[in-house]
């Protein structure tokens, strides 16, 4: 169930994130920066202009708002199954200064150890910030899809140019943490795979 | 780990070709484009308003949006407008320009907001639609307006929208008439909907039990629309 939810969370996370950088060009919050176009997702800019009349906003839109609910489904799945089937329990390692300082230090010098279904303290964290900014993620997406039939919730996020900003920062939150788990799987993977390799050249 | 690899390289082809125009692509996002038009339906609340500002808050001068340059915008003659009325309706008679100012009117601030992102804080002036509908004997319980602009852009909403007490025939914004650009002499301005769902330049109106789409959005697939989502409440 882990493995399921994992691979439809990063499906919808790659469609939302794609999707959501063609729509942010169409009106950057920080002025002058640009995603290029080729990293996104909606469509080919050239073919919508021909046949759509459009400029290639419309498709990355149609992306989000289906990546909306896989990623409602999946990510929902997720937690749900997590809380009751006592899997976070498990997997759960108290977060505190000392053991953060250890791991920082060994992944520093990339000796961080990973075994299946044993987490570090470090790991703990970034699971537990990454869920909170999909959390805040969603819920500013909402306030900024529905401000005034979900009113309360655009205010409680300080209106609806602010749930643009948490939107955002979420996203960034988000995107960082792809990339770091990007970057250990594929240290994990050289690594194993340099294991294997001194293995045979020992067996000779 | 090869699982991973290998999915990872199919994420990764996914960016290089991009599939969102293959026609069973395309089918996939349009229903679940026409499923959200039925939410939205659904969390439409015809009796929740729009947060209204202050004057302090309108933006000024009012940003001028559209796919052509401002100067480029048609300029209707106010001798010869006419707005046309079909379907649905008991009195078809059109209507002058002179004949709409006479209709009554209220002011609203509210914000609009672009399918792009942004939003501005805008005020308009206008006659409510639900009484300019209830004053030509329209079919209430119609499902659909359809606008035809002068610029041969269409535009469809569903009734309870065009019922809403912010839904206006606006004549006015920033408590001047409308200049071309922004859509002289009538623009149907809806508080609840996003900012193309707000057409200018209305020269016709049609009610009636089928939804007609329009050119930027069409529920019954993209097609030659741009393919925006066609209820596009907020």
């Amino acid at each position: 169930m882990v493995r399921l939810t994992h691979w439809l969370i990063a499906v919808s996370v790659f469609i939302m994130t794609g999707s959501g950088w063609r729509i942010y060009d169409w009106s950057p919050l920080i002025e002058g920066t640009h995603i290029p176009t080729t990293l996104t997702l909606g469509g080919n800019v050239a073919v919508s202009r021909l046949v759509h009349n459009e400029d290639g906003l419309a498709g990355a839109l149609q992306w989000h708002f289906l990546g909306m609910w896989l990623l409602l489904g999946s990510f929902g799945l997720y937690l749900l199954y997590g809380l009751f089937s006592g899997y976070f329990r498990a997997m759960w390692v108290p977060i505190d200064r000392h053991a953060l300082g250890h791991d920082l230090a060994l992944a520093a010098k990339f000796r961080l150890s990973h075994s299946t279904g044993v987490r570090s303290s470090l790991q703990s964290l970034l699971y537990a910030v990454v869920s909170g900014a999909i959390v805040l993620t969603m819920l500013s997406g909402l306030a900024m899809w529905k401000p005034i039939q979900l009113d309360s919730l655009t205010m409680l996020l300080g209106g609806y140019e602010a749930a643009r900003i948490i939107h955002f920062i979420g996203m960034l939150v988000i995107v960082g943490f792809v990339v770091l788990h990007l970057a250990a799987v594929a240290l994990m993977a050289k690594c194993r795979l340099s294991a294997s390799v001194v293995k045979d050249l020992a067996r000779g | 780990m090869l699982r991973s690899g290998l999915s990872l390289g199919m994420l990764a082809a996914l960016t290089g070709c991009d599939i969102t125009d293959r026609d069973e692509v395309q089918s996939v996002l349009t229903t679940v484009s026409t499923w959200n038009d039925r939410v939205q339906a659904f969390l439409f609340n015809p009796d929740r308003l729009a947060r209204t500002y202050s004057e302090s808050d309108v933006q000024r001068p009012w940003r001028y949006n559209g796919r052509d340059k401002a100067e480029l915008a048609p300029v209707i003659d106010p001798d010869t407008y006419r707005l046309t009325l079909s379907g649905t309706v008991g009195r078809k008679e059109p209507w002058t320009v002179e004949q709409l100012y006479q209709l009554p009117q209220v002011s609203q601030i509210t914000r609009h907001i672009c399918v792009e992102g942004w939003s501005a804080i805008g005020k308009w002036t206008g006659c409510p639609l639900s009484e300019f509908l209830k004053r030509i004997d329209a079919d209430l319980t119609a499902t659909a307006v359809y606008f035809e602009c002068v610029d041969g852009y269409t535009c469809s909403i569903d009734m309870p929208s065009a019922l809403h007490p912010q839904t206006l025939m606006s004549f006015k914004v920033n408590d001047e008439i409308l200049q071309p650009k922004y859509g002289f002499p009538l623009k149907v301005r809806i508080a609840t909907k996003l900012g193309f769902k707000n057409p200018k330049l209305v020269t016709a109106i049609w009610v009636g039990n089928e939804n007609r789409g329009g050119t930027w959005d069409d529920p019954r697939g993209r097609g030659t629309s741009s393919g925006y989502n066609w209820f596009s409440g907020i």
